[in-house]
Parts: C-alpha cells; sequence; structure tokens
C-alpha cells in the first residue's frame, strides 16, 4: 500500500515536472521578446548602459498601455562589453536563442559592422540610434541616428559662416567613424575653396589620455593668423582629458572653438565644464530643448530612474523615435514578422522629442532636426543655430567619388547601393 | 541785440547743447540697454557696441555681469544686473531694486563672448585694478580695436607697473600695425615691438597682415616671422623634453611598486594596475566626503587621499599575498593567470559599487591652468605630478636604503635561500614588499586622477606601460625604473610630433623588443650568481 501510495506520488510529481516546460512556454509564446544589445562594461559603458535604460523604460511603458498585438512584451538584455566579436555572439543568441521580434543596440560603427553578418543571415531586425559615418544602407538594419548630413556637414557649415573658420584640425579616434567622417569632411573642405594647408588631421587610440603634444600642436597650428575651429570626432572617455588639457593650456572655446560630434550631456556629466563654456557640439536633441514633449519625456525618465539628476541625451531620443516606429509598423501589419515589418517601416511617422514628427525613408534613415549646442557650465547646451525643419537622412554622401552616384531604396528599388549612372545595383 | 543778451544767447544755447548730449548720451545707453531684453545674438552684439560708446560709467559693470550671466531680463523689458554681492541693481540707473518678475539672464554665444572682450578691454584700460589693466591690454591685443588708441595712450603715460606697461606698448604696437592711418615708420617701429614679443600670439598677429602692404613693410614683417619661428622652434626642442619628463613622471609612479613586486618576489603581478585604480577611487571618495561635509578643505582633499589610497591599495595588496600568491611561488604562470583574475573581479567589483561611468575628481586650486617661463607653457597639474613623483622615488630609495626592512627586502632580492638562513623571515617580508608595492600604486592613482579618467578601466591602460618600465629598465633596481621611465617618456614624446600618437607608441614598442633582445635583462641588471634569471 505504502508503496502503491509512494509510486503514485512520485508519477504525479514527474508528470507534474514533464509538463512544467511545456507550461512555462506556453507563457512564454504569449510574450514579443525585444533585444537590447548594448555595452554594458568596457570602454563604451559610459555611453551605451543609459541606452539599455531607456529602453527598459519605453518596452515598461508600453507595456502599460497593454503591450503589442495584445501579448506584453519582455526586454532580453545581454551585454556583449565594448567588445566587438562579442557583439556577433551575442547578436546571433538573441535572434537564434531567445527569438527577439528586433533588437535596439551597438553604438561604435565597428560593433554595428560586426554584427551586419548576422542580422542578414538570421534576417532579423537591427535599429541603430548612433550618429556614424554613412556609406552604408542594410536591408536588415533601420538607422535612427544621424547621417553625415545631419550632423558633420551642418556643423562646419556653421562654423564657416558663424565663426568665419578658415583653418581646420580635424581630431578623431583612430577606428572607421572618425576616418570615414574625416574624408567626408576634408572632401567637403577643399570643394569649399579650403587649401590643404589649413587642414591638420590627427587620430589617437580609444582611451588616450596623455594630450598635450596634440594640444600645444593645435595651439600652433592656430596661431597662423586666421581663425581656426578643432572638429572632433574623438569618442568615449579620451574626450576627459582632452578637455582638461585644453583647459589647462588655457585655450578658450573664443579663440579655437572646439565642436564636438560624440560629447553629449552623459559624457559630459563626468567632468568639471567651467573651462568648457563655448566649446560647440552638433546633435539633433538636446536635454536643454524646451517642448512639452521633451519635458514630459525628461521628467518620465528621472522617476523610472529614481535619480533626479539623470540626464537625457541624442541616441537616447532616436531609440524612442526608433521604438515608436516599430510598434507602429507592427500594430500595421498585425505580425512581428521580420520581412514584414521591414517592408512596412518605410514611411512610417512617430514624433520626435523637440515638437517634430520623424518619417522613416526608403534609405532606412530618418528625418531629423539638427541642432548645435554650446556647454553651458552645468553641463547642459545652449542652443546657437538649428535648421528651420528636418533634414533628410543621406545614407551615401554626395562629397566621396565612391559614393556620390549611389542612393539607397528599399521600396522600389530594393537595393542599398543603387548605382544612378550606370543604372544598377551595387557599385 | 545788446552785448550781454547775446553772450546771454551764447552761453543759453551751450548749455542747452551740454544738456542736449548729456541726455543723447543717456539715450544712447538707454537704448542700447534695451535691446538686450529681445534675448536675440544679433541684437545683444548691437546692444554692447552702443553701450561701450556711450561713455557711460556703468557701461563697464554691465559689460561684466554680461560676461558672468549676471545680466538679466524680466517681462517687462527692464534690464537688471546682479552685482557681485548679489544685490539686484536697474542696469539703467544703478541703484539696488526689487523686483518680483521671473528674470532670465541674457544668453551669450562665442561671438558675443569675443565682442564683450573687446568692449572691456577698451573700457576698462585705466581701471584702478592692476589685474583688470592687464586683462584690457591682452583683450585689445586681440581685438586690435583702433578706437582704444586714445585711451592706450592715456593709459601708458600713467603705467607704473613694468610689466602692465609692456603689454600696454604691445597692445598699441597691435593696433598701429592693423590701422589704415598710421604712418609707415609708426608700424615698422610696432612689428619691431610685436617681434620682441615672440611668442605664438605675436606670430598670429604678424601672420594675419593683409598682403597690400609696402615692399619694405612686407620684408620687415617676413624677418619678424622668420625670427620668431626661429625662437619657437628652439623653445619648442624645451617643451618637447618637458613633455617627456612629465609621461616619464606618470610611467616612474606606476611602474615603482612593480619594480619592488617584481625585482623583490619575481611575482606577475597582472592586478598592479587595479591597484592604481584603488587609489583613485579612494581619492573621489576622499572628494565626495568633503564636498558633502567641509567643502573648505577641497584644497587639502589630495594631501588627506594620499595616505589613505597607500593604506586602501596597501591592505589590499596583503590580502592578495596572503590570500593568493603565497601559495602559487615558483610558478610564474599561475600567478600570472591567478592576479589577472583577481585584476577582473577588482575591476567589476568597483563597477558593481560605484557604476561604470566616469567619477569626477576635481583639481585642487593650485593645480589648475599653467604657466609661462619663457616659451614654455607648463601646467601645473604636470608640474605637481612630476615634484610627486620625485619625492615618492627619494623615500623609496631612503626606505630600501636605511630601514632594517629596506635592507631585509634588499637581501631577498639577492638571495632569497641565504636571507632565509640568515634568519629573515621571507615569508612576512614577500607579504610587506607586496603592500609596499601595492601602496605605491595606490599613490600613483591619487597623482593620475588628476589627468587621466576615474573609472573601473584605469588600471588597464597602465599595466602594459608598467611592465615595459620595468622590464626595459632592469628588473629589481629603482635606478633602472628610473631610467627607463625617463627614455620611454621622452623618446615617446619626440616621436609623437613626426609620427602621430599610434604610431609613435608601435615605434617605441619596436625600438623595446629590439633592445631586450641585445640585453634581455633590460638597462640595470643585477648581478651575482645567485641572482634568478
Amino acid at each position: 500500500m505504502k508503496r502503491l501510495i509512494l509510486r503514485t506520488a512520485m508519477a504525479a510529481s514527474v508528470a507534474a515536472l514533464a509538463s512544467l516546460p511545456l507550461a512555462l512556454s506556453a507563457n512564454a509564446q504569449d510574450t514579443i521578446k525585444v533585444g537590447i544589445l548594448h555595452s554594458l562594461s568596457g570602454t563604451m559603458a559610459i555611453s551605451e548602459t543609459t541606452l539599455k535604460d531607456v529602453m527598459l523604460m519605453l518596452i515598461e511603458e508600453q507595456n502599460k498601455k497593454g503591450g503589442l498585438l495584445g501579448k506584453k512584451l519582455e526586454a532580453v538584455v545581454v551585454d556583449p562589453a565594448s567588445n566587438w566579436p562579442l557583439f556577433a555572439e551575442k547578436a546571433r543568441e538573441l535572434i537564434s536563442k531567445e527569438k527577439v521580434a528586433s533588437v535596439f543596440g551597438c553604438w561604435t560603427s565597428v560593433s554595428r559592422k560586426s554584427v551586419l553578418p548576422v542580422f542578414k543571415e538570421l534576417n532579423s531586425i537591427l535599429f541603430y540610434p548612433v550618429q556614424y559615418e554613412g556609406e552604408e544602407s542594410e536591408r536588415n538594419v533601420f538607422y535612427t541616428g544621424a547621417a553625415p548630413n545631419q550632423q558633420a556637414i551642418p556643423a562646419v557649415d556653421y562654423l564657416m559662416k558663424e565663426e568665419q573658420v578658415k583653418r581646420w584640425v580635424l581630431a578623431g579616434t583612430d577606428y572607421v567613424y572618425p576616418r570615414t567622417t574625416n574624408k567626408i569632411l576634408e572632401a567637403y573642405l577643399k570643394a569649399k575653396g579650403v587649401k590643404p594647408e589649413d587642414i591638420m588631421l590627427n587620430y589617437t587610440p580609444f582611451g588616450h589620455s596623455d594630450w598635450q603634444t596634440i594640444v600645444a600642436d593645435i595651439k600652433k597650428f592656430g596661431s597662423a593668423g586666421k581663425k581656426t575651429a578643432v572638429v572632433s570626432t574623438i569618442n568615449g572617455d579620451a574626450n576627459v582629458p582632452f578637455y582638461k588639457e585644453l583647459g589647462n593650456q588655457g585655450i578658450a572655446a573664443k579663440d579655437i572653438p572646439v565642436v564636438a560630434f560624440s560629447v553629449g550631456e552623459e559624457e559630459l556629466a563626468g567632468i568639471d565644464t567651467k573651462p568648457l563654456v563655448g566649446h560647440l557640439a552638433a546633435w539633433n536633441y538636446f536635454q536643454s530643448i524646451k517642448d512639452a514633449q521633451n519635458d514630459a519625456f525628461i521628467a518620465k525618465w528621472k522617476a523610472f530612474t529614481k535619480n533626479p539628476k539623470r540626464v537625457s541625451n541624442d541616441p537616447m531620443e532616436a531609440h524612442v523615435i526608433g521604438f515608436n516606429m516599430w510598434v507602429k509598423a507592427v500594430e500595421k501589419v498585425k505580425s512581428t514578422d521580420p520581412d514584414k515589418v521591414i517592408d512596412a517601416l518605410p514611411g512610417i511617422e512617430a514624433a520626435n522629442l523637440t515638437g517634430g514628427v520623424s518619417k522613416m525613408l526608403p534609405n532606412h534613415h530618418i528625418t531629423k532636426p539638427v541642432f548645435i549646442g554650446e556647454i553651458k557650465a552645468d553641463g547642459q547646451f545652449d542652443v546657437v543655430w538649428k535648421t528651420d525643419g528636418l533634414v533628410p537622412g543621406d545614407a551615401w554622401s554626395k562629397e566621396l567619388e565612391g559614393s556620390k552616384d549611389l542612393v539607397a531604396d528599399w521600396v522600389d528599388k530594393k537595393c542599398g547601393n543603387f548605382n544612378t549612372k550606370t543604372n544598377k545595383c551595387g557599385s | 541785440m545788446r552785448v550781454s543778451e547775446r553772450w546771454a544767447a551764447v552761453v543759453l544755447g551751450l548749455a542747452l547743447w551740454l544738456l542736449g548730449s548729456l541726455g543723447v548720451e543717456a539715450q544712447s545707453y538707454e537704448s542700447a540697454l534695451e535691446k538686450f531684453a529681445g534675448d536675440s545674438y544679433n541684437e545683444t552684439d548691437a546692444a554692447i557696441a552702443g553701450i561701450a560708446a556711450s561713455g557711460n560709467p556703468l557701461a563697464a559693470s554691465v559689460l561684466e555681469a554680461l560676461q558672468d550671466a549676471r545680466l538679466l531680463f524680466g517681462d517687462d523689458k527692464r534690464i537688471f544686473l546682479r552685482d557681485k554681492a548679489g544685490t539686484l541693481r536697474d542696469a539703467a540707473s544703478g541703484k539696488p531694486v526689487e523686483s518680483t518678475a521671473t528674470l532670465k539672464p541674457v544668453r551669450i554665444n562665442n561671438r558675443i563672448r569675443r565682442s564683450i572682450e573687446a568692449a572691456l578691454g577698451g573700457l576698462t584700460l585705466l581701471s584702478a585694478d592692476p589685474g583688470k589693466r592687464l586683462e584690457a591690454a591682452q583683450a585689445v591685443f586681440k581685438s586690435k580695436d583702433g578706437k582704444a588708441l586714445p585711451a592706450l595712450e592715456q593709459a601708458i603715460g600713467k603705467e607704473v607697473d613694468l610689466g602692465i606697461k609692456r603689454a600696454l606698448e604691445e597692445a598699441r604696437a597691435a593696433v598701429l600695425i592693423y590701422s589704415p592711418t598710421a604712418t609707415e615708420a609708426e608700424k615698422l617701429e610696432a612689428v619691431g615691438q610685436i617681434r620682441r614679443r615672440g611668442d605664438q600670439d605675436a606670430r598670429g598677429l604678424l601672420a594675419g597682415l593683409p598682403g597690400d602692404l609696402s615692399q619694405s613693410l612686407r620684408r620687415t614683417v617676413a624677418d619678424a616671422i622668420a625670427a620668431i619661428d626661429n625662437r619657437l622652434a628652439a623653445w619648442n626642442v624645451v617643451q618637447n623634453l618637458w613633455y617627456g619628463l612629465s609621461l616619464a613622471s606618470v610611467l616612474l609612479l606606476a611602474a615603482i611598486g612593480l619594480a619592488i613586486t617584481f625585482g623583490v618576489m619575481g611575482v606577475i603581478n597582472m592586478a598592479h594596475g587595479e591597484m592604481v585604480m584603488l587609489g583613485a577611487y579612494t581619492t573621489f571618495l576622499v572628494q565626495e566626503v568633503i564636498r558633502g561635509s567641509a567643502p573648505a578643505l577641497f584644497d587639502y582633499s589630495l594631501a588627506i587621499a594620499i595616505p589613505l589610497a597607500f593604506l586602501v591599495a596597501g591592505l589590499v595588496g596583503i590580502a592578495i599575498e596572503r590570500g593568493v600568491i603565497r601559495f602559487l611561488y615558483g610558478r610564474p604562470l599561475e600567478t600570472l593567470l591567478a592576479t589577472w583574475g583577481i585584476s577582473l573581479i577588482l575591476q567589476q567589483a568597483v563597477r558593481t559599487s560605484f557604476g561604470p561611468t566616469n567619477r569626477e575628481v576635481g583639481a585642487p586650486h593650485f593645480m589648475s591652468g599653467a604657466f609661462e617661463l619663457g616659451g614654455l607653457t607648463i601646467t601645473w597639474n604636470r608640474l605637481w605630478i612630476i615634484v610627486f613623483a620625485g619625492i615618492i622615488f627619494a623615500l623609496l630609495l631612503a626606505v630600501l636604503r636605511f630601514t632594517t626592512l629596506g635592507l631585509q627586502m634588499r637581501a631577498v632580492t639577492q638571495n632569497r635561500r641565504m636571507s632565509a638562513a640568515m634568519a629573515i623571515a621571507t615569508g612576512r617580508i614577500d607579504a610587506l614588499t607586496f603592500a609596499l608595492g601595492s601602496g605605491i600604486a595606490g599613490l600613483a592613482g591619487v597623482a593620475l586622477s588628476q589627468i587621466d579618467n576615474v573609472s573601473p578601466n584605469l588600471g588597464q591602460g597602465y599595466i602594459i606601460d608598467s611592465f615595459l618600465v620595468v622590464v626595459f629598465g632592469g628588473v629589481g633596481n629603482l635606478w633602472g625604473t628610473l631610467v627607463g621611465a625617463l627614455s620611454l617618456g621622452i623618446a615617446n614624446k619626440f616621436l609623437e610630433p613626426y609620427a602621430g600618437a599610434v604610431l609613435g607608441k608601435i615605434l617605441l614598442l619596436v625600438i623595446v623588443i629590439l633592445f631586450i633582445q641585445k640585453r634581455p635583462r633590460g638597462l640595470f641588471a643585477l648581478k651575482g650568481r645567485a641572482v634568478e634569471a
């Protein structure tokens, strides 16, 4: 009798345990998974951690509105640790194993280039929120950050017109984004009549901390009697000792202004910004822009992070726009199937946080306003110039020989690099 | 009309004209002030020009307030300024007032800042404060504003301070060179004056002259520029030496702790960089405490952080030695792996406690800014770090030479077996040596927090360089570390202007590799039969 009871009990418990995974997976199919692929450790953690946090906030908000297609959204966070090959591995894990419906991630261009083959092979969707060098338009990627014509070119135009800059220092970190952006800027400047001896190029490794010689060279270059400016594509925390050295050697913004493309509110949060007042940055969003949408977002953000001093920045806004566009596309086609969503996205509109409405273009870029801001003593930016409307992003720069004839169009031509001269897909 | 009546008419006319011009001046000052209320950059620029031209005694204080964001406007279009003491004043009359309206500061950008500087320069040339007069002279030198010439002449006549007088004369020279009305002789003399100044600003001034000059003037300017260039090139070599010296001091600080642990114990400590990082974070914590409870002590924060960083890093060093390394003596590969693992643990522990983002470590007042020495620009923080490195080195030499601990450490380095036979507790010496080496790394962290980012990855940037210096200079020898640091630092800084930062580093590594082929023991190798290789 005892044995019978024991055996029944064992059988029952085994059956219960066996059915558990089935029950769990049945529950799991009731959620839509969203992948978050940002470095939470390593040299880029300073910039990327906040993007993971904003994605979690957006997903929580969407769930409060009832989720998507009747299901709850589930965030799947992985840490590729600023290790570029690991980005590809983690992307594969997100798509194949976790079966996410789309991925929001990457910061450095090298991390994006590493994951491209994975997204092409497994046919998923990546929303890339960071300003980059262009020269790319992939079917599986949607670029919600600025292309060079939405950041670099307007910044150079501002310096030429407003500050009458005649000599240029192009300083960047040594990897694909600064190298390509500087190639574009050099071509642009030469086309505007700037002589080659009035352009100085300089590249430093990630995390470079000894800027004495380089800042002294900038000072020397700027003492040739013509107004000089520095266009900085320096990435990561090398910016901190760079700006400190500028302050220490007495280079004031009114004498040699520095316009940076990768320095925002988040990067300034760790420095004493008083010596930097007047230096510039070019973005498509600043926390200090007065707008009802922006105020609401900042209030929500500070409440979500439980930190009244937490700042918001441009890549965060890009994720907000990208996420809202993805939700609208999914609701439009009533499915999370990547092919259907990819075809539905061009033409979708979503509000940005500065009072405009961004539109997804056939080249998988969006329309964005351009702002030039000056650093204030409290680490925020004061907008000194802005475009009248929204600028559409150009994937292929008109300034470079190899790309000026190329156009990306995933709606009609189904091609990311269509050559308008030869009328063939592929350069 | 009778004569007296005529005179009365003239006097009345003069009086009315005077009153009228005063009134016009007052009007122009006030109408200029009104433009600030528009809060547009173009209006503000026009307002600055109007105020500077008005001659109103309040003009200088209004412009200074604008510079410091103390010039405010409200919805009622009235302009106020908050003086340095904090009292709110009406900008038109200067009298203190009350206002219940919400006041916003008038915004400025770089172009406005330049206009303010130029305008203030002209206005404050005759100020009672010598600092302000010097600033004004430098501002006029940059702005080359011809309208300031009469004020300049007056100031030069009255000036007693030789340094300020020279600055004023140089400012006058700058104005004359660019003035369309000055004579050829005046301009030639002015060029001579600027050439005597001989620094980069002088060169910039001369190089920016338009091409349409007379033959002799153009030749004089070209000669002056060539002379300045030669002078600057000579100073450039000295400047590079200085940069090399400061880089060497950083390398020395980071490497000297490693020289001791590597030298005495032969332990490859991959967690050495994290000791530096712990020292930097200790500095951050000390500053946080001071900022919260005793802000007046901020300038002493580094002095307080130094012994604390030594203790913290030293204690962690003892823990590592007693806990892990003690069991791995004689097994260098295992020690390497184990200390690598410890470095990862320490990094992640700090990342979890403080967050992955960088932490702000401020500089005390005596470490900010720079000063000129001849043609050199010397930044204070680098100077203090060199002094600090020198003191640490001297102290360490003293410890090794004059204390019992130092004697025992040297004995264990030269011949471990014999020292044990002489009743030296080698185990205890090992622990203390490791503590000393780690403690010094902590001190390096205090210094490095001033010039590098304080983040969990701080140590990673210095571990390779530290090993390079120690291997190059010779293991176990402090003088070797010093010479190694000096040569690597100076070589790096001389290569950098020609090859760039990345290529310079690569070339240096190649040179060190080739050197090690010839002399595997480094520059100053220890000699003796029992010295392990």
